[in-house]
């Protein structure tokens, strides 16, 4: 690093580093498109370089990299899930993230802040006790904590909740952590690129050729690309992708909305969620509150935000934080979430040949970023899905075999 | 969207409404192979575009079907099930 700064400081000129190189047209050929410019896609495009040697691949994004869902959601990372599937496969995803700034040469702001999941209620402390023999069967730290040890950890919350839901305890998970959204797909977005994969951006697949039953090409506002194999890593827009493939699956859009305070003076360490009152919060390195609350109760297909969302959001917040009434809400936003009837996502193979889908991200897509990338990546490369994403299969449908993570959302939908 | 047409009871704010899903129609189970009858249970039309929809408004305990576009979020009529002839025009301005 020193040697590199001073042979900038040598040099005459000073041009603004770039991530990745910009290609004007696209080849007529790739082994593998990916769409999908978000993290998910940037790091199968990644993994597939890196761990499999597979480097003539395209990364086609309609928009600019990390600018869906990736960039929208509050950047919680945690393991602490219902089934042991979803423990499993998220756990092995916050493993690679605690390595990954290292991996990625890229301070992704990686922190690591404890992640209390409150309940107000008998009935979520069953939950909670259930999750929590789950995880510690699994290897996951998580364990029911009591309101003394909520005290300590955020003195400043009301643990009555205003005196309408009294906190009665918690699901401690130690691992949750919060992290710098772009930069994961920034960084992918670099790895890949320097590993040979190339990336488009502005770039809109407009349909997908399928002869007998395979893939063999997509059509793009920047002409046609001949391909074997095609990953659709694109959330909220999942149902416009299998639609041209005339694939059916459970997947419905309704839109998640966030917002961010603006700045104050560092006081919350930890990540609060509560699904009672439909909040989960934690505070930026900046000192922003980030801030979240439940789906949109019914399906639009765009990123509007709505005063009903901050309105709702905020007064949940003042049962928690009276003291932060004077404080402002700078921005809100919104994302198109692709749910699932069992709140697991749906990766892996598909009835075409060469269609792969990681899709069904719904509201906990962000934290699976790398282990997607990576399970994905082998996916393709090996035609078939490794164990660790067996139970999330397209066909789990056909066979009634539902995953029921709905019980680990982080807040009730 | 922030106000609908209650076939019933005119324009009310959208928060009296609860969304019930998209109108469907069930195959024959007693003729419908069980991967049909699976894709029924499971499989939605989740491309955006104009949909046939279930909706409820709370206060009165109305269920009637929206015809509404899931792209755009406007309303071009509301009516009660198995009356298609007894429109109730949409409102002309859904909100901004």
């Amino acid at each position: 690093m020193p040697l590199r700064l001073l042979k900038f400081a040598l040099a005459k000129d000073h041009p603004a580093p770039r991530f990745f190189k910009s290609h004007e047209t696209p080849k007529k050929s790739y082994d593998v498109v990916i769409i999908g410019g978000g993290g998910h896609g940037l790091a199968a495009a990644y993994y597939l370089a890196k761990d499999h040697g597979i480097t003539n691949v395209a990364v086609l994004e309609k928009g600019y990299i990390g600018g869906g869902n990736t960039g929208r959601n509050t950047t919680i990372v945690r393991s602490n899930y219902l089934t042991p599937e979803g423990v499993n496969f998220y756990d092995a995803s916050v493993k690679i993230y605690e390595g990954l700034s290292e991996e990625l040469d890229l301070n992704l702001f990686y922190s690591t802040r404890g992640h209390f999941t409150l309940a107000h209620t008998e009935s979520a402390m069953r939950t909670m006790r259930w999750r929590a023999e789950v995880n510690k069967h699994v290897g996951v730290e998580s364990r029911v904590v009591g309101p003394d040890e909520i005290a300590k950890a955020c003195p400043q919350l009301d643990l009555s909740c205003s005196g309408q839901a009294p906190i009665l305890g918690a699901l401690f998970h130690a691992p949750g952590s919060v992290a710098r959204h772009d930069g994961v797909a920034w960084g992918y977005a670099r790895g890949a690129d320097r590993l040979g994969a190339e990336i488009y951006q502005n770039t809109e697949v407009l349909g997908i050729d399928v002869k007998n039953g395979k893939v063999c090409g997509v059509k793009t506002n920047k002409g046609y690309i001949e391909t074997k194999q095609v990953l659709s890593a694109v959330a909220g827009f999942t149902p416009r992708i299998t639609e041209m493939v005339d694939l059916e699956t459970p997947i419905v859009i309704h839109p998640l909305q966030a917002c961010v305070t603006e700045p104050v003076k560092p006081f919350l360490d930890t990540i609060l969620v509560s699904g009672s009152l439909h909040v989960y919060v934690s505070q930026s390195s900046r000192g922003e509150l980030v801030m979240g609350s439940s789906l949109d109760p019914y399906e639009v297909h765009q990123t509007r935000s709505t005063l009903d969302f901050v309105e709702g959001l905020t007064s949940h917040m003042l049962d928690m934080f009276p003291f932060l009434s004077n404080i402002k809400v700078v921005r809100q936003w919104g994302g198109m979430a692709d749910m699932t009837p069992d709140f697991a996502p749906i990766m892996g193979k598909t009835p075409i040949e060469g269609f792969y889908l990681d899709a069904g991200w719904g509201t906990w897509g962000f934290k699976a970023t790398p282990i997607s990338g990576k399970t994905m990546a082998e996916t393709i490369a090996n035609d078939s899905a490794p164990d660790l994403i067996h139970s999330f299969r397209l066909s789990r449908f056909e066979d009634y075999e539902l995953t029921g993570e709905k019980g680990a959302a982080s807040v009730g939908h | 969207m922030k106000l609908l047409t209650c076939p019933m009871n005119g324009i009310r704010p959208l928060s009296e409404f609860i969304f019930g899903g998209e109108y469907r129609v069930a195959p024959n189970q007693d003729t419908c192979t069980d991967a049909e009858w699976a894709a029924f249970v499971h499989n939605r039309s989740g491309a955006p575009g104009d949909k046939k929809e279930w909706w409820y408004h709370t206060p009165s305990g109305t269920w009637f079907i929206a015809e509404r576009n899931t792209l755009t979020d406007k309303v071009s009529r509301t009516y009660l099930h198995g009356t298609n002839n007894n429109v109730v025009p949409a409102q002309e301005e859904e909100g901004k």
